[in-house]
């Protein structure tokens, strides 16, 4: 591998709140390092639509509906590494806080109950992604290398954690960085 | 010399009638555990903190410390079981730390971050439990409950009141308490009694306190729960 | 509907209450009771129990949300109908005939039908391999089911007769014994060893019972006499043991363990139904040496039917002055015994888990030390064996210590009863001495084309044809006496499988391994019998193994991944077989996740569902 080719990393959002892309933006100027090193695939940064072979695939968020399954299965076969990122897709995270909620019950809330949706239709449009009877974390859909947990983890986690990645040492978090919330 | 034993080496004494535990905890010497509370009897139900005396495995807050007793304690063997069997504990009930009021100061939490717990790698069971927030000062939250009887012993041994047990049989056993209808409400807690104070998880919780220190000065934020349960072993026994 | 609704409730309740009087340790009893009479165990009945008792309502209610026989607060129907879930009973087609019963009663297992009149489920092995497939209906054994049995007893439901106006023949019960040697073989006369005992004089007995070998038979194999030792301070300091810390005047408590809660273990029911006057015997030369006051029998609630004959024999020893006070006249010499019914429990035989619930507790086994022998039964020095070493105690009584010991093996003396089922021509209760091989034992009871056995049941050793040379000794292959076979073409994987429900069934839920473990591993198998299995979950299953057997409380936990380790083991194709050629399969069924949402929306267009290639 000549010096200078860049590791390709993709991200995406499952079930999540974008919180973990935040909290990857938010390592500053430490960006500018990072893209020294890195060029980006598929992102919601880039905008590339579908995944093509990478080194590194992020997912943050659970798997909450069918799209996600579709998403995740092709960054884990585009992904030489894929990585949990974020509480979400560690163990479902709050959007799995309505796992023993029945899913009938969260349809009417959201179409039915929902201010200015009085008496309004569950959509059956096959444009939408339906969604599954509980949310999972994604390692219980593929096989994962990785975990970074934290809602969402510390940017200073991230930027640890990758450049361990990067420089091929077993990934690493000192104390303050390894947290569940 | 006599009254020792020996932990991964170090050779430290013991009392006559102290567990391994006791004896270790006396020590500085840490050992993981989660049920065991040194203010209440031994209970010996979430093995975390198991031990390897002299080639058998044994609870470590339960068995006896003997003469000359060699014991295995801080073995990459033994924490990849305990990291295990924490992680058992998260998927059995439904931990959302992000959401939960005592995240930083969540024994259970703590103890998974010492042993280097990056996922709770078992297939989640998000099993349907109870909430109880019928009381006006404590609120009971079964998801995140792990069955450790701590307020159990709490409540019985020092309280005298026996507000809580446990019902069900193997993975449906769950925390009851003791009024006809089911609810704290009916029950005779007290928010100033022990058994509300002392759960090492986010399943009893003394309302209208939750979030109130903020992040960073948490009992966790910054210090291993091994640091932070030698130390308190150490004042307690600087009050002896 | 369920009775407990009724106003009366109290009233009805009064006389079970009266009769076991304010002692909390009938918590057990009366909830059993209750639960005969009333068909559930309605929240008000805690209450009243509480009351009663003056015991924490928290504490009754444990109680009956622990075994399986109580149904918690579920009800369940007038007639309780209870298929024997044993892989046994399913090779002799268990699943299609509780699934013809419940259709043809209109029933869902697991759910009481509208009217409250019937409920169908499955329950742990009955202890009727050798009479399969078994049930209960209402605590009564139901043994050969057929379909044709199965339309009489819907007859018989529906035309609401009372169980015990049912034809008779409906629960006979064979003993089926087909090998006898020293324990069935000879004719015993109630008192004759007791004779010998006072003749010889306790500590001399005792002496008789240590040269025999004799070794415990309900599976641990621990020495008898040295349990019994222990239990007497006076003996325990001449061995040079630890003397239990209460001193020569404590109470001291003899319990013979009636449990025989393993799977394809039967042997404890035909001794108990043929031999009583035996083990009953043992006990009492066992309380003379110990000095024991106070005996209990616990009685697995699944031989409940067996507690009437049971109670006869105890009378009858009363009046024959073999049970009481003066026991042969001599002065002193005080002890009785008292039946006491388990409810659905596989744990409740653990020494311990059986003591805690001898006092009406939920059965959790306890920590050990202290150990029973010097703080049981309400912290008395308790003595816990199996029926059938009571029954070889009393013949060791009879006929000395080296009558004994000549018999079997270097470590294993005297003989062991099995209970064989599964595929033989003749299934049964055979008495072998110790070192027979299981070569031999198959050829006797007719085991066409056998393939493995099970040896003492699934918490015991799986044996492939290859070890059949292998014998039967505490040495080589130890067992409590279930031997179940399994001839070629059996799906051994179905085998395991079965187990695997059984012990995350059974799991008392005390300790994290074995509460979360057993379920894991029940989990697995079923995701790899619905085809969807993969390589990582057998290395999952092996780990998961590992930390049951090195991290549980107590022996149900450590052996509970015994015969999926021992298949893995043994019979790794049974697995490959089943497995998916990739390596990562989703840990729940994805299209069917969807299920739900394609119901609600209407939707089944293609987006609407995940294939397996998605
Ligand atoms: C889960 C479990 C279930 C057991 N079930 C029985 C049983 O049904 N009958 C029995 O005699 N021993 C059973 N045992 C063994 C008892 O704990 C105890 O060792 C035995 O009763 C001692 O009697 P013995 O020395 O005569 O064998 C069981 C042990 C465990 C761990
Ligand atoms: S109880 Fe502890 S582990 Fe559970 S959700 Fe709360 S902080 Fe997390
Ligand atoms: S509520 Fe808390 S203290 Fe009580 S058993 Fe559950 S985890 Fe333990
Ligand atoms: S090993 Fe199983 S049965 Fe034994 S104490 Fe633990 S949970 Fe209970
Ligand atoms: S701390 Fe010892 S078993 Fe829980």
């Amino acid at each position: 591998m000549s010096e200078n080719k860049k590791i390709r990393v993709a991200t995406c959002s499952l079930a999540g709140c974008f919180g973990c892309h935040m909290s990857l933006l938010d390592i500053d100027e430490k960006l500018l390092t990072l893209l020294e090193l890195i060029e980006f695939d598929r992102t919601p940064l880039t905008d590339i639509k579908h995944c093509s072979p990478c080194d590194v695939g992020l997912i943050e968020g659970g798997v909450c509906n069918a799209e996600n399954v579709h998403v995740l299965k092709e960054f884990r076969k585009n992904c030489k590494v894929l990585v949990a990122v974020g509480s979400c897709a560690i163990t479902g995270g709050i959007p799995a806080m309505r796992n023993n909620i029945g899913l009938w019950e969260c349809f009417q809330e959201v179409y039915q109950f929902e201010g200015g949706l009085e008496g309004g239709q569950v959509p059956n449009d096959p444009e939408l992604p339906l969604p599954f009877d509980k949310v999972h974390p994604i390692y219980e859909v593929v096989n994962v290398d990785y975990f970074l947990p934290g809602c969402p983890p510390p940017a200073d986690a991230i930027w640890k954690f990758l450049t361990d990645l990067l420089a091929g040492r077993e990934p690493k978090l000192e104390y303050e960085m390894l947290h569940y919330d | 010399m006599s009254n020792t034993i020996t932990i991964d080496g170090q050779t430290i004494p013991f009392q006559e009638g102290q567990t391994i535990m006791d004896a270790a905890l006396a020590a500085g010497v840490y050992i993981p555990h989660l049920c065991h509370n040194p203010e209440f009897t031994p209970h010996g139900s979430c093995k975390l903190c198991t031990v390897t005396v002299n080639g058998r495995n044994v609870a470590s807050c339960t068995m006896p410390a003997v003469e000359g007793q060699q014991i295995a304690n801080n073995t990459d063997e033994l924490n990849a079981k305990r990291r295990a069997l924490t992680q058992m504990l998260f998927v059995e009930g439904n931990h959302f730390c992000p959401f939960c009021e005592k995240s930083g100061n969540c024994n259970l939490q703590a103890v998974a971050y010492h042993l280097d717990m990056m996922s709770p790698h078992y297939n989640h069971f998000y099993p349907a439990r109870e909430v109880d927030a019928s009381h006006p000062d404590i609120l009971l939250d079964r998801n995140r409950c792990i069955l450790c009887e701590l307020c159990v012993r709490a409540s019985r041994d020092v309280d005298g009141k026996e507000v809580f047990g446990l019902s069900g049989r193997g993975i449906d056993c769950k925390l009851v308490v003791n009024s006809s209808s089911g609810d704290l409400v009916d029950t005779d807690l007290a928010a100033t009694d022990k058994a509300a104070s002392v759960c090492p998880t986010g399943a009893i919780i003394v309302k209208r306190h939750g979030f109130s220190v903020p992040i960073g000065q948490r009992i966790f934020d910054h210090k291993d729960i091994s640091q932070v349960q030698l130390e308190a072993a150490q004042k307690e026994r600087g009050h002896e | 509907m369920s009775q407990c609704d009724s106003p009366d409730l109290k009233q009805r309740l009064a006389p079970i209450l009266q009769k076991h009087g304010r002692d909390p340790t009938k918590v057990l009893q009366i909830l059993r009771e209750i639960q005969d009479t009333a068909h559930c165990i309605c929240g008000q009945s805690i209450d009243l129990i509480a009351e009663h008792l003056d015991l924490p309502r928290v504490r009754v209610a444990g109680v009956a949300g622990f075994y399986s026989f109580l149904a918690g607060g579920q009800a369940c129907g007038e007639y309780r109908v209870l298929f024997s879930d044993n892989i046994t009973d399913h090779m002799l087609g268990k699943a299609e005939l509780m699934d013809y019963f419940s259709k043809k009663l209109w029933l869902e297992p697991g759910k009481v039908s509208e009217d409250g009149l019937v409920s169908v489920d499955s329950t742990s092995c009955t202890g009727m391999c050798d009479q399969g497939p078994a049930a209960l209906v209402n605590g009564m054994p139901l043994t050969n089911l057929d379909e044709n049995c199965l339309d009489l007893i819907c007859e018989l439901i529906r035309s609401r007769k009372p169980v015990s106006d049912w034809p008779p023949m409906l629960f006979e019960v064979q003993d089926n014994i087909l090998r006898k040697d020293v324990l069935l073989g000879e004719a015993f006369e109630p008192g004759a060893a007791l004779k010998a005992t006072l003749a010889r004089g306790p500590r001399e007995t005792w002496a008789e019972v240590d040269k025999s070998n004799l070794r415990g038979r309900g599976g641990a194999g621990f020495k008898t006499a040295s349990k019994w030792s222990f239990c007497h301070a006076a003996i325990a300091e001449e061995e040079g043991h630890v003397v239990c810390d209460i001193g020569d005047r404590a109470e001291r408590i003899m319990v013979c363990n009636a449990d025989e809660g393993e799977p394809g273990t039967f042997k404890d029911r035909v001794l108990l139904n043929s031999y009583a006057d035996l083990v009953f015997e043992g006990m009492t030369v066992g309380a003379r040496v110990v000095g024991a006051r106070r005996g209990f029998l616990y009685l697995r609630g699944e031989y409940a039917y067996m507690l009437g004959k049971l109670e006869g024999v105890l009378q009858q020893r009363r009046e024959k002055g073999l049970l009481g006070k003066n026991i042969l006249g001599e002065q002193g010499f005080d002890f009785d015994i008292e039946i006491h019914l388990g409810a659905g429990a596989y744990i409740c035989g653990e020494e311990s888990a059986l003591i805690e619930s001898l006092e009406g507790k939920r059965g959790r086994p306890r920590n050990r030390p202290p150990f029973p022998v010097t703080h049981g039964y309400l912290g008395h020095p308790t003595v816990v064996d199996n029926v059938e070493t009571f029954a070889c105690a009393a013949k060791i009584a009879l006929h000395g210590g080296e009558w004994f010991a000549a018999m079997g093996t270097g470590q294993s003396a005297g003989t062991k009863i099995l209970s064989i089922s599964g595929d033989c021509e003749r299934r049964g209760i055979y008495e072998y001495p110790f070192g027979t091989t299981i070569r031999q034992i198959l050829q006797d009871c007719g085991a066409e084309d056998p393939y493995a056995v099970q040896v003492s049941g699934p918490s015991g050793t799986t044996i492939s044809w290859k070890e059949f040379d292998r014998m039967i000794a505490f040495e080589d292959l130890a067992t409590a006496g279930a031997f179940m076979i399994f001839k070629r073409g059996r799906d051994l994987f179905q085998m395991a499988r079965n187990f695997s429900h059984f012990f995350a069934h059974e799991s008392c839920g005390f300790c994290t391994p074995c509460r979360v473990g057993t379920t894991l591993m029940q989990r697995i198998m079923d995701k790899i019998d619905g085809g969807h299995g993969t390589a990582s979950d057998l290395e999952e299953m092996k780990n998961l193994g590992q930390l049951l057997k090195t991290m549980s409380h107590c022996g149900l936990g450590t052996s509970a991944a015994n015969p999926v380790l021992d298949t893995l083991n043994k019979f790794p194709d049974v697995y490959e077989q089943k497995l998916k050629a990739l390596a990562f399969e989703p840990a729940f069924d994805l299209d069917g996740a969807l299920a739900t949402a394609r119901r609600i929306t209407g939707r089944d267009d293609k987006e609407a569902h995940l294939g397996a290639e998605s």
